[in-house]
């Protein structure tokens, strides 16, 4: 009944290709961007921001990116943490040596930098396929972490290999890095560049290179007959997938976690922003985000919500159910909806459609 | 003589071969960097520890590859079936059962675990695509976890089946040295080589093997001619709880049991590639590669850089071998039709 | 149908929000944060720890608080992973919180910067970072009793002693196994430095977390380097299986050893009669033929009251906890003759570890006489004596082989950590304070 698109007309071709083509939809975006800029830091404590929100959208930036490679262009990897710890190495040397750079910047090189290293990567793509090529992207996660703490080089020489991030200004006075940085300041800054990007992705994949990606996942033979090269499709995926991967590495040294050693990249880190896009919706933007949401919320929830229940329980039965817990529901959510959570949104929308009288 | 036994034979003679050529290159390595060290009598010694390392990675990998074979699924829980079956195994015996017979109880437990996951987790999602069920298995791999932990606790338990662990020195009067062999690794290869031994003819000929082989080549075809898919399947993730429950000994024994055994199966990845994911013996050939070849690397080559560099090397060396052959070295070639 | 059960697993987790939202406030109690983990990887060795953490604040409130000022200890699991090790600092900061206790390298580093926002004191006992212990650069951080290059020091020096004075060491071969993370790579720039100083030479062996595969190490170590003496770094399952694999190749037990964090029953029981002889440091007692301990036992598990089993109580690993949570507790007690009886905030608890000092007289005060050594806190130097001792493992028991054995603090470490955390100030551009 309030879900209709009766009588919204369109006029032009740019009005039809519009991301939200739905009234409802843009006012619907609209409310939830108002509530994000403006009701979050009002009413969110620092708890929420610092444990919750800054993480949740690191790791939606990283989701996006495994997305791109994974949920697009159909090449399976593993290898997100050693990307995310060559996007937080390379902004952590570049701004060190650098420090004049703005900070975006250096995030945006970061980005770059891992963008290449992730096409290295991605060359044995054009010959292996599937699990396969799991174990080239593995080869990548474990040389990479190893590398950023073998080499002294990275981290400054640091006597024990971690790196913690210098403040950085956004714009004069206003520290988005460092122990100066406000929480909400964090939260904005990561909202809007979090925001951008998502924007720049969704436009990506809806253009003729997106096209190309899809077609190369949904079959690369095929593909490569109607005169797709996979070559050029493959790798221009992994450079962007790992260009976004990257840069939620950077971020999540310099605005989440404030310090890092390389070790924070490890083989855990890959599964769970693969954890994230299965759980959100293979091929979804929006999906990327659920899934992120689902990942870091879902522990945390269970822990505080078991020990606000009972707060005499051991915290070491709360871990090891707060992990039963987290199988159980990952099963339970992929027999209601193996396509993700973002398919489960649409299915959502459908029956808006018709209530409240369905036929 | 047909073609296999005749590329067997050839392979058999140009190993040794290849060995040698490896220890020159160690040798020349070592002339030009002061950093390295080489010995014929330690080379020979770091390649027999990689190889019985390498089957104590098979073992953990076979268990990959019996669920791949009969279902595709790639079973991420291997690792924590491991887990769940060494602490299962090891609350018997502090129960006061001998251990034999808690082994009997405890494959009994991994056979219920097995029709719990069939019923509760892979019928519902018959006909998903891989990577969904992949993404199952990982649920699966925190439940057992978890549920592991919250039944038996999380502090090391001794896990003794009265295996000596003492060193022994053979060939001393060949080598400066002599050759230092794990005798726990020798029991362990020897167990490693009769599970197989046991599988092989298990599958090759009981009427259940010669099931699971038809459903392994073709789901529908299997189905067509009668073959119960269920059954099947229940049958496979038992056998492969009872090979998590072998491996789960001996590298409990070895290690102590503890949270830290389902990090193995990241140990098994590179062997389960490298042979083929549809393999038993791929699975054995890979974990000999794999761990003969990390050993030695992480010896020869890892001062170069610093060290630790043998989780690094199994993967690389698996992903040199996929750029030749893509489907692993014993795997079922990949064909693709539009 | 599926909506419906989406639907209501949807409310109860938005249930769950709202109930975790709500955190009980106490008032008149002391706060003690505790960062513990209990499950993960390293969970054997962090139960018994954080048992004899949580016993003793248990004791201390069955005896009627801190100068009648109770204890309310809450934890939470970190499973020693340094992002949820940050999520569990920021759960229970709060102004109130005496002291953060990360036990783990990793998570002090990640939360020196926001405990030193928060003005909350970081009490790292014998991990983290080390230069935190310069006092000028680091107002928040606390490292007592011992650095791990101190430890590193004490090492060598108790080398020396066996091998019969320092000139000895000329030409002698000392390895290092370590965990290669942060943790682990804490000692080898002081070891490094020994090296040059008293001309033996250095072997380090970096073993990947966690710690499983060593084969490769040992067989380097025991087979081609041989070297006269062996040092670890290690932690959780990576010691026991130091231990099984430096027996399969025969490497003499009594020439390895550990430190502090490599020396507990959980360490050597894997290992069985093969880890006999093995050696370890250790900063405290072992056992509970200690006042404190008989306490713990009297008061809180024959009260039914115990975190833990009985049978832990007196293990390395649970004392440790106890002792840590003495060294906070003495430090709230100092901070209340300061700022006076009752509930204080982190900032003026820094002031109590900041003039901590316990001497011999307060430790038989405690029922702590010959359980540690006395402990002085002043405002630059944040470590103490930084003195441990070795202790040998017979196979059912540590026994101690050494008197305390003496780091060379102002002649060599002191000006490294002086320089290191001179460095971190410029990197941060933090002006230090001045002391005096």
């Amino acid at each position: 009944m309030l879900y209709r698109e009766a009588g919204q007309f369109k006029t032009s071709y740019g009005a039809d290709q519009a991301i939200f083509p739905i009234r409802q939809d843009q006012i619907a975006i609209a409310l939830m961007a108002a509530i994000a800029v403006l009701a979050v830091p009002a009413l969110a404590s620092e708890y929420f921001l610092e444990t919750i929100f800054v993480p949740f959208l690191v790791f939606a930036m990283a989701a996006l990116g495994l997305n791109i490679l994974t949920g697009y262009c159909g090449q399976l990897s593993l290898g997100t943490g050693g990307f995310m710890a060559c996007g937080a190495f390379f902004s952590y040397k570049l701004t060190v040596a650098f420090p004049e750079l703005h900070i975006i910047i250096v995030f945006l090189l970061a980005g770059l930098g891992t963008a290449g290293v992730g096409v290295l990567f991605g060359l044995p793509s054009l010959r292996i396929k599937g699990f396969y090529l799991a174990v080239a992207t593995l080869a990548a996660q474990f040389f990479l972490v190893w590398m950023f703490n073998k080499f002294d080089w990275w981290t400054n020489y640091s006597s024990s290999g971690v790196i913690s991030a210098p403040p950085r200004e956004l714009i004069p006075g206003i520290f988005i890095t460092g122990n100066q940085a406000d929480p909400v300041t964090k939260y904005l800054f990561l909202l809007g560049f979090v925001a951008v990007l998502a924007l720049v992705a969704k436009n990506l994949v809806r253009s003729r290179i997106g096209r190309t990606w899809m077609a190369i996942r949904d079959m690369d033979i095929a593909a490569e007959i109607i005169g797709i090269r996979p070559l050029w499709a493959k790798l221009s995926a992994f450079a962007v997938s790992s260009f976004y991967i990257g840069i939620s590495g950077a971020l999540w040294a310099f605005v989440y976690t404030g310090s890092v050693e390389a070790l924070a990249f490890e083989i855990n880190r890959s599964f769970q922003v693969l954890f994230m896009i299965i759980i959100g919706g293979l091929g979804s933007i929006l999906g990327s985000f659920l899934g992120a949401a689902f990942i870091v919320l879902l522990p945390i929830l269970l822990n505080n919500g078991m020990l606000a229940i009972d707060p005499t329980i051991s915290t070491a039965l709360v871990s090891h159910i707060e992990f039963m817990i987290f199988g159980a529901l990952i099963i339970f959510f992929l027999i209601v909806e193996p396509h993700g959570l973002a398919r489960l949104w649409q299915i959502a929308k459908e029956k808006l459609r018709l209530w409240p009288f369905p036929y | 003589m047909n073609p296999t036994a005749i590329r067997f034979g050839i392979w058999i003679l140009v190993t040794p071969v290849l060995i040698a050529a490896l220890g020159f290159g160690f040798k020349g390595l070592a002339a030009v960097d002061s950093s390295l060290f080489f010995a014929w009598g330690y080379f020979i010694e770091v390649l027999i520890a990689g190889l019985l390392q390498g089957v104590m990675y098979s073992l953990v990998a076979l268990g990959f590859v019996l669920i791949f074979k009969a279902s595709g699924i790639f079973n991420f829980a291997q690792g924590s079936m491991v887990l769940f079956a060494a602490l299962t195994m090891v609350g018997f015996i502090e129960m006061g059962l001998h251990w034999t017979l808690s082994f009997v109880v405890t494959a009994g437990v991994m056979v219920l675990v097995a029709l719990a996951i069939e019923r509760v987790v892979l019928r519902p999602l018959v006909n998903q695509p891989h990577i969904i069920l992949f993404m199952a298995t990982i649920g699966i791999f925190y439940f057992l976890d978890g549920f592991g932990q919250t039944l038996w606790g999380s502090d090391v338990k001794v896990l003794d089946i009265g295996i000596s662990k003492a060193p022994i020195i053979v060939a001393e009067g060949v080598f400066e040295n002599g050759l230092l062999i794990n005798s726990f690794d020798l029991v362990a290869a020897l167990v490693g080589a009769v599970l197989v031994a046991v599988l092989a003819i298990f599958f090759q000929y009981t009427r259940v093997g010669r099931a699971l082989r038809a459903v392994a080549d073709d789901h529908q075809a299997a189905l067509s001619v009668g073959i119960p898919l269920k059954t099947i399947w229940a049958i496979v993730w038992s056998v492969a709880g009872i090979v998590a429950l072998v491996a789960g000994i001996m590298w409990g024994s070895k290690a102590g049991v503890q949270f830290s055994l389902a990090l193995i199966a990241l140990k098994a990845l590179p062997v389960l590639i490298l042979g083929g994911f549809t393999s038993i013996p791929g699975a054995i050939i890979g974990g000999l590669i794999i761990g003969a070849g990390e050993q030695l690397a992480e010896v020869f080559l890892g001062p170069l850089f610093g060290g630790a560099i043998q989780d690094w090397f199994a993967y690389m060396l698996a992903l040199v071998f996929l750029l030749f052959r893509p489907q692993g070295l014993f795997g079922e070639k990949i064909i693709e039709r539009i | 149908m599926k909506f419906k059960a989406l639907g209501l697993a949807a409310l109860g987790a938005a249930a769950m929000t709202t109930a975790a939202a709500l955190p009980a406030a106490a008032v008149d109690k002391q706060f003690v944060p505790g960062l513990m983990y209990r499950s993960g990887p390293y969970a054997p060795n962090g139960i018994p720890f954080a048992n004899g953490f949580s016993d003793y604040f248990r004791m201390i409130n069955a005896k009627g608080g801190i100068n009648g000022v109770e204890i309310e200890y809450e934890e939470c699991d970190t499973a020693y992973n340094n992002d949820r090790g940050v999520e569990c600092y920021e759960r229970l900061k709060r102004p109130g919180a005496a002291a953060i206790t990360p036990l783990s390298t990793g998570i002090t580093y990640a939360l020196i910067d926001r405990a030193t926002a928060d003005k909350i004191p970081v009490l790292s006992m014998g991990y983290g970072r080390t230069a935190g212990s310069d006092g000028t650069v680091f107002p928040y951080v606390f490292t007592l009793p011992a650095t791990y290059w101190s430890g590193a020091d004490v090492i060598v020096n108790y080398i020396a002693q066996k091998e019969g004075g320092y000139e000895n060491l000329k030409g002698k071969k000392i390895a290092l196994v370590y965990h290669d993370s942060a943790y682990g790579k804490e000692p080898i720039g002081t070891l490094e430095a020994l090296a040059e100083k008293h001309g033996f030479s250095f072997h380090p062996f970096p073993v990947a977390h966690p710690g499983l595969e060593q084969k490769a190490t040992w067989l380097q170590i025991g087979r081609q380097v041989r070297p006269d003496w062996t040092a670890m770094w290690g932690w959780g399952v990576m010691n026991s299986t130091a231990i099984k694999e430096a027996a399969a190749v025969g490497y003499p037990m009594d020439k390895f050893i550990g430190i502090w964090w490599s020396g507990s029953e959980q360490d050597v029981t894997p290992a069985g009669a093969q880890a006999v002889g093995y050696k370890s440091l250790n900063f405290h007692g072992t056992g509970t033929d200690f006042p404190a301990i008989q306490d713990i036992l009297t008061l809180v598990h024959d009260a039914g009251n115990g975190t833990g089993p009985r049978e832990e109580v007196g293990t390395v690993l649970y004392n440790r906890g106890v002792m840590n949570a003495a060294v906070i507790t003495e430090a709230i007690r100092t901070a209340q003759g300061i700022h006076g009886e009752k509930p204080l905030t982190g900032e003026q608890i820094r002031d109590g570890f900041e003039a901590l000092n316990i001497t011999e007289a307060r430790l038989a005060d405690k029922g702590m006489a010959g359980f540690m050594e006395p402990i002085q806190i002043t405002c630059a130097d944040h470590e103490g004596t930084g003195r441990a001792f070795v202790q040998q493992w017979d196979g059912s028991t540590w026994e101690p082989v050494s008197e305390w054995v003496e780091p060379n603090r102002e002649g060599l470490l002191r000006p490294m950590i002086e320089e290191a955390a001179a460095a971190y100030a410029a990197e941060k551009g933090i002006t230090p304070r001045t002391c005096n």
